[in-house]
């Protein structure tokens, strides 16, 4: 076991049950990196720190907060920061407790961003069920704008900016960040194609911005107080600073924790005693999901990979929102794929023809399999009507879709089907011997089956 | 020449190819600057399948099917290509083993819920996924599953209906109800596997414009109630055509089957449709296979008309007209109507009328036109020039979302996609009113008060016609600015029936005269109108914008004889007619008691004309009191050309032959002169044409070879630019004192064209040369009466759907009538003491209505606003022609 003895960054004040109150986020330094970047820091020198300390994104794609800030395109006003609150991946719970637990080091963290980036304006959109996320948020707000930390030249500095909080109708693919803008600017979340529509050069109303994550804003100030060096001195290489990981799923302590990036590993987070704990009643593991739903499955052989971005990436998966869900040797695999598949058919936002028709084809060849009602020629269908949607079905995937949600679905798929064929194929041997027991005219054996 | 430009230069000048030079399946083309891969492609003979990209629309690359094999230098990577340009260097591959499996896999999972009934929908033959299919598809479904149900088909509108099933959410009807018509009522709702398209509860889709959704669905998924089930594309035969529905000339195409029109389609021309059609110029093809068609001539018996062969028609037409010449003069003949004729028909019943018949009692127009000098002498600008880009319109017309869609659309799309400025200036808030930059909203009758302000500032102490001073200042840097950089076009018609058209057309002339350099669109209304008046079916005009004075002696060469005096407009035909002046009057497809804005005027004027001869499609109200009735052909049943209101010139064809024995205008108009023993010395379309330029100054060089040319696809703008045209002898001059609608001693008149006969004699031996076209010019008319306290000054503007005949005889439309209300400023209410909701009379000096009165915040103090034209309500008997303006009163009872 490595657990390191990193300091707890953006999770230091989860632990006080007033940590969302103004006067608590002041009285443990809140708003000191603030003061010091408006009072002696040039915009240029808060970029630098970031970029400095290697922050790379936790929304999922990993990329370098600070090289992502460098994107707008220069001398284009205004520019707009959006922070991208709409956490929805399947397992993970990560911004939901940072927005309420200690909103004000994230609103922290969008001023300062927004000080670096020039934006006018600054947006922080919040998924539309985390209802105290949003309360706690605003409460928030309210304080800052009364104590003068956000407005009108804030803090007597020549620096103004408005921060508003918006809230999402209730979809997983407005965590997709153009789908976000989208719908920020009042229309159905529906991705926008990349090119043209890359957010740093047309985002939101058309205006260079840049969106960023919760934790990953909520680490700028500690970034800022504590040198961009320092915090890069914490992590492996590739993957500086901390970073919460949620642990669901079949072990005895679900919860999330920060832990030094790219040091700890899979079996650390898993079965140590103070994260995960182990598997349910000393089971065994049967597979596990190393970074929200739509990362192909990992299983045994990869528990001492450590959590760092370009190991996982080798390795043929991703740590990408930081979701790790564990399953154990009870776990139905089709089940377990078909319960995945169905999330990101439910939420296909139905703008690509290859992801709204093709992930609902896959649910339904996959509830008939389960049902007992699967033909030995559906695994080839599976694999076909995937590839329809993720050609070569490969890892980064391909897309036939403007956004990756339908390949989401396919990973999760591709991996059952990759390491646990035999369970598919007993399921639908099962169907063969119902069929094989009833009359002709069942044969088909499907519910109005209709071609 | 070659010789001495070409070498030195050609050799050190670098070899620049303009474009961007891109590879499609192993073929180096040439792009332009900005163009998407699938244009590009498409133009170079590779069609790439696509169902959601339509190129007058934003691409949103959702159907998938486009995709194909891009690389930029990253490696080929499967890419939307309805939204990405071409880059230099840019791959290609349309038909890569990559690319086709991604295709049909797209078109294998669009089609897993799409209902495979073909043979009974009725895009089955156009439908772009089956064409697909049929070429490509595997042939079986893999898809083993119940597909999609959902209830069908719910109807959408009043028109158009909806079938979710076969519906693969392109988007197309959903962008085009929100980005091209601004009628966002159709929706997707639901998401993913279940978002399918609706309208909100409660809130059908009653889009001027809905039709175009279901020429662009790329399935059976919306057909409009008057194609359903009624033939199948096979069985369709189509000849290109251009609607003469209203003024904006939509080039289109006419589908029949069987001799008998099933739809028309929008056909996409640059210069002014786009391919977009209103509904009602879509749906009114209805109207020419109505049971009700007129058939057969008809003779008027005691009340009622029985059925006449031609030839005993004809000859009681000839003998009322000779009647009328015998009794009186040329003068006692009256011929009103023309605006629904082909350019052919109009030169023929021009040359009728003026020609051999001698009178110059001919307006094409029903009183609430701009004056013709207006229309035809202004500076003249296309709706290009009032759309382009970093332009700014002055608009003072009629609400052209009621009056002419399509050109609302056009200039929709300007202001709302290519950013251009509006300021508009009216009595009442149009469907522009949103997207203007300013908006000066006036007082009835005072348009001309403050166009003079918006020119040269408020005079002191006086207010602008009612106009916001804040706003006034806002439009005059903005006209200022835009006129000074070049950039300003002028959009002028006439606001409201119940005043006089002098008001605008002198808002008009103090403009061109502020802006010599400034171009105008001059906006008029119905079909042809802008035709007939070129071809001069308006008082104190001949065909080819020249006046009466400038032209006589030029027509005089070839036609019987000219007449002597520039005569009287519809208001003075009606006016003569109902003192009992005219012997014969001729309606040439017009309907005065319904069209005409004043109702009383317009009785008085048929009781009183001794003999009606009236040329019509239906027994219309006016119809009914002719003694002689013509059946004539209607649009789509003869061929020729049409005029639209840019004087863009484009052929009309014929589809379907008439019902019965009907005959065109034009035929009738040659008949009639051989029974008058004259003889019009044409034989067919081709000859009237051939006349028509050989006489018309403005249609110099318009010959149908040119027409007929492919250069000519999208029309051609009258007169032709530069050297084609003539040089005018002194306009100016000329035109000052060219009587339109005014009288003029008969000895000016000759005096005036023999001189210039003579004057032109005397260098060329063969005889009179062309005359000049008119320029314009108006008298600065006296401004209004004052108001009343007690009166409201009344606005009365038309909607899209009407009592019109057309609209009235297709079924689909005649129930869309909105009806009317009186709309009155709360102040007002209070002031009138008037309840909401509550019908009261309404009278003007000239008549009486009872109307509901509604509260208007829009419509201005001391002003009301109804449309006119509408069932129950007859607003035209509240108006007297004759007045400059209409003030009502609301009887508030009380006293009763």
């Amino acid at each position: 076991m490595t657990i390191t003895d990193a300091p707890k960054i953006i999770t230091r004040r989860f632990d006080t049950p007033d940590s969302h109150t103004i006067t608590r986020y002041e009285e443990t330094g809140g708003y000191q990196a603030l003061r010091t970047a408006l009072g002696s820091m040039s915009p240029a020198q808060v970029a630098a720190q970031v970029k400095d300390a290697s922050l790379l994104g936790r929304g999922g794609a990993g990329f370098p907060a600070g090289v992502k800030w460098g994107f707008c395109p220069p001398g284009v006003w205004p520019r707009y920061l959006v922070v991208n609150g709409d956490e929805s991946e399947p397992g993970t719970y990560k911004d939901r407790l940072l927005m309420e637990r200690d909103p004000h080091q994230l609103i922290e963290g969008v001023l300062l961003a927004s000080y670096a980036i020039g934006a006018a304006q600054a947006f922080i959109y919040i998924r539309g069920e985390m209802a105290l996320a949003q309360e706690r948020v605003a409460k928030a707000l309210n304080e800052a704008y009364a104590k003068g930390y956000i407005g009108k030249n804030i803090l007597g500095s020549d620096y103004s900016i408005d921060v508003v909080m918006a809230w999402g109708a209730g979809a997983y693919i407005v965590g997709e960040e153009t789908a976000l803008i989208e719908s920020l600017e009042g229309n159905r979340g529906m991705p926008r194609l990349k090119p043209p529509f890359f957010p740093a050069a047309k985002g939101l109303y058309m205006q260079p911005t840049v969106v960023n994550n919760v934790e990953t804003l909520s680490n700028i100030p500690w970034i800022v107080s504590n040198g961009g060096e320092t915090f890069a001195e914490l992590g492996a290489e590739g993957s500086k600073g901390t970073r919460i990981f949620a642990v669901s799923g079949h072990v005895k302590n679900p919860g999330v924790f920060e832990v030094e990036y790219g040091v700890t590993t899979f079996r650390d987070i898993i079965y140590a005693p103070v994260y995960g704990g182990g598997i349910r009643s000393d089971r065994a593991l049967k597979c596990f999901i190393p970074g929200g739903a739509s990362a192909p499955w990992f299983y045994e052989e990869h528990l001492d990979l450590p959590l760092e971005k370009a190991t996982v990436d080798k390795a043929g998966s991703m740590l990408g929102s930081g979701a790790i869900v564990v399953m154990d040797d009870t776990t139905d695999a089709v089940a377990a794929c078909l319960s995945v598949v169905k999330f990101f058919s439910h939420e296909s936002c139905g703008k690509c023809t290859p992801c709204r028709e093709g992930t609902n084809w896959l649910e339904k060849i996959l509830r008939r399999i389960l049902d007992g009602y699967g033909r030995p020629s559906d695994l080839d269908l599976l694999m076909d009507v995937a590839d329809n949607i993720s050609p070569g079905i490969a890892w980064p995937p391909k897309q036939t879709t403007i956004c990756p949600l339908g390949p989401s679905a396919v990973s999760p798929l591709a991996s059952a089907l990759g390491r646990f064929r035999p369970e598919f194929e007993a399921h639908i041997a099962r169907a063969a011997r119902a069929e094989a027991a009833s009359a002709p005219a069942q044969a088909v054996g499907l519910p109005g089956g209709v071609a | 020449m070659t010789d001495t430009a070409a070498t030195p230069d050609a050799e050190v000048e670098p070899e620049v190819v303009p474009g961007v030079p891109v590879t499609i399946d192993g073929r180096e083309i040439i792009a332009d600057e900005g163009e998407l891969i699938i244009d590009a492609a498409e133009r170079h003979g590779i069609y790439i399948p696509r169902f959601c990209y339509h190129p007058r629309m934003t691409p949103v690359g959702m159907c998938r099917m486009c995709i194909c094999e891009v690389d930029t230098g990253r490696g080929p990577a499967l890419q939307p290509t309805c939204m990405l340009e071409c880059t230099p260097g840019m791959v290609v591959e349309t038909a890569s083993p990559v690319t086709t499996k991604a295709q049909e896999g797209v078109l294998e999972l669009l089609l897993i819920n799409h209902p495979l009934d073909c043979r009974v929908c009725a895009k089955g033959g156009e439908s772009p996924p089956l064409d697909q299919t049929v070429a490509n598809g595997p042939g079986e479904s893999r898809f083993v599953e119940e597909k999609r149900h959902k209830a069908k088909p719910i109807p959408i509108s009043d028109i158009v209906l909806l079938d979710r099933e076969r519906c693969i959410l392109c988007d197309r009807c959903t962008r085009f109800a929100k980005e091209v018509a601004g009628d966002p009522l159709i929706h997707f709702i639901n998401r993913g596997n279940d978002t399918e398209v609706n309208t909100f509860p409660d809130d059908p889709f009653a889009s001027y414009f809905s039709g175009n959704t279901v020429q662009i669905c790329p399935v059976g998924a919306l057909t409009s109630a008057t194609y359903r089930f009624r033939a199948r594309p096979w069985d369709l035969e189509a000849v290109e055509s251009t609607c003469q529905t209203c003024a904006v000339g939509c080039r289109m195409a006419i589908e029949s089957s069987r001799n008998e029109v099933l739809r028309y389609q929008g056909v996409d021309i640059d210069p002014v449709n786009w391919g977009w059609l209103c509904d009602k110029g879509r749906f009114n093809f209805e109207a020419l296979g109505s049971e009700h068609r007129l058939r057969e001539p008809l003779i008027k018996q005691g009340d009622a008309h029985r059925q006449a062969r031609w030839a005993e028609a004809l000859g009681e037409a000839a003998a009322a007209l000779q009647a009328a010449l015998d009794a009186g003069g040329p003068e006692r003949i009256g011929v009103i109507g023309g605006a629904r004729l082909t350019n052919e028909a109009a030169y023929a019943w021009a040359k009728l009328a003026k020609g051999v018949l001698g009178t110059d009692n001919v307006d094409c127009r029903l009183g609430d036109s701009l004056p013709a000098e207006a229309v035809l002498g202004l500076p003249q600008a296309t709706i290009d020039d009032a759309c382009r880009p970093g332009g700014t319109v002055l608009y003072l017309g009629p609400d052209p979302k009621e009056a002419l869609p399509v050109l609302y659309l056009r200039l929709r799309h300007a202001l709302v996609h290519d950013g251009i400025g509006l300021v508009e200036v009216t009595p009442v808030r149009t469907s522009l009113s949103d997207h203007a930059a300013v908006v000066l909203q006036h007082r009835p009758g005072e348009v001309h008060t403050a166009v003079r302000a918006l020119l040269h500032g408020i005079p002191q102490g006086q207010d602008a016609g009612g106009v916001d001073p804040d706003a006034l200042d806002a439009a005059r840097a903005r006209v200022a600015a835009a006129a000074e950089a070049g950039t300003l076009t002028v959009v002028v018609g006439t606001q409201s029936v119940a005043e006089s058209p002098q008001w605008v057309t002198d808002a008009a002339a103090a403009l061109a005269e502020a802006y010599p350099q400034v171009r105008f669109l001059p906006l008029v209304r119905r079909g042809n109108e802008r035709g007939a008046l070129e071809m001069g079916l308006a008082p104190g005009l001949l065909p080819g914008r020249t006046t009466l004075a400038d032209g006589a002696a030029w027509y005089r060469t070839t036609w019987p004889t000219v007449p002597g005096a520039a005569g009287l407009d519809t208001a003075g035909i009606l006016t003569a007619a109902a003192a009992g002046q005219i012997d014969t009057l001729v309606l040439l497809g017009a309907d005065p008691l319904t069209d005409f804005p004043d109702r009383d005027l317009a009785t008085r004027g048929l009781d009183g004309a001794r003999r009606i001869i009236a040329l019509d499609i239906f027994l219309n109200p006016s119809v009914l009191q002719a003694d002689v009735v013509l059946p004539v052909a209607a649009f789509g049943e003869v061929e020729g050309s049409t005029t639209n209101l840019e004087g863009r010139i484009s052929l009309l064809n014929q589809k379907v032959t008439p019902p019965g024995t009907a005959r065109s205008d034009w035929e009738i108009a040659a008949e009639l002169a051989r029974r008058l023993g004259s003889d019009l010395q044409v034989a067919s379309t081709d000859d009237l044409w051939n006349e028509a330029v050989a006489m018309a100054p403005s249609l110099d060089g318009i010959t149908l070879e040119l027409l007929l040319s492919p250069d000519a696809s999208d029309g051609v703008v009258a007169p032709l630019p530069a050297e084609a045209t003539p040089v005018p002898d002194e306009p100016a001059d000329d035109a000052a004192d060219a009587p339109v609608a005014a009288t003029e001693p008969d000895e000016d008149a000759d005096a005036d064209s023999d001189e210039d006969a003579e004057a032109d004699g005397d260098s060329e031996p063969t005889g009179p040369s062309t005359p000049p076209m008119v320029a314009f010019s108006a008298a600065q008319p006296l401004d209004p009466p004052a108001l009343d306290a007690y009166a409201l000054r009344l606005v009365a503007t038309r909607k899209l759907y009407d009592l019109g005949t057309l609209t009235q005889a297709s079924p689909s439309l005649a129930g869309l009538t909105p009806g009317t209300v009186l709309r009155v400023n709360p102040y007002d209410f209070d002031r009138l003491g008037v309840v909401e909701g509550q019908t009261l009379r309404v009278k003007s000096p000239r008549g009486g209505v009872e109307v509901e009165i509604v509260t208007d915040a829009t419509v201005l103090r001391g002003t009301a606003a109804v449309h006119t034209n509408q069932p129950d309500v007859a607003v035209n008997r509240l108006i007297d022609a004759t007045q400059p303006v209409t003030d009502i009163r609301i009887e508030t009872g009380g006293a009763a």
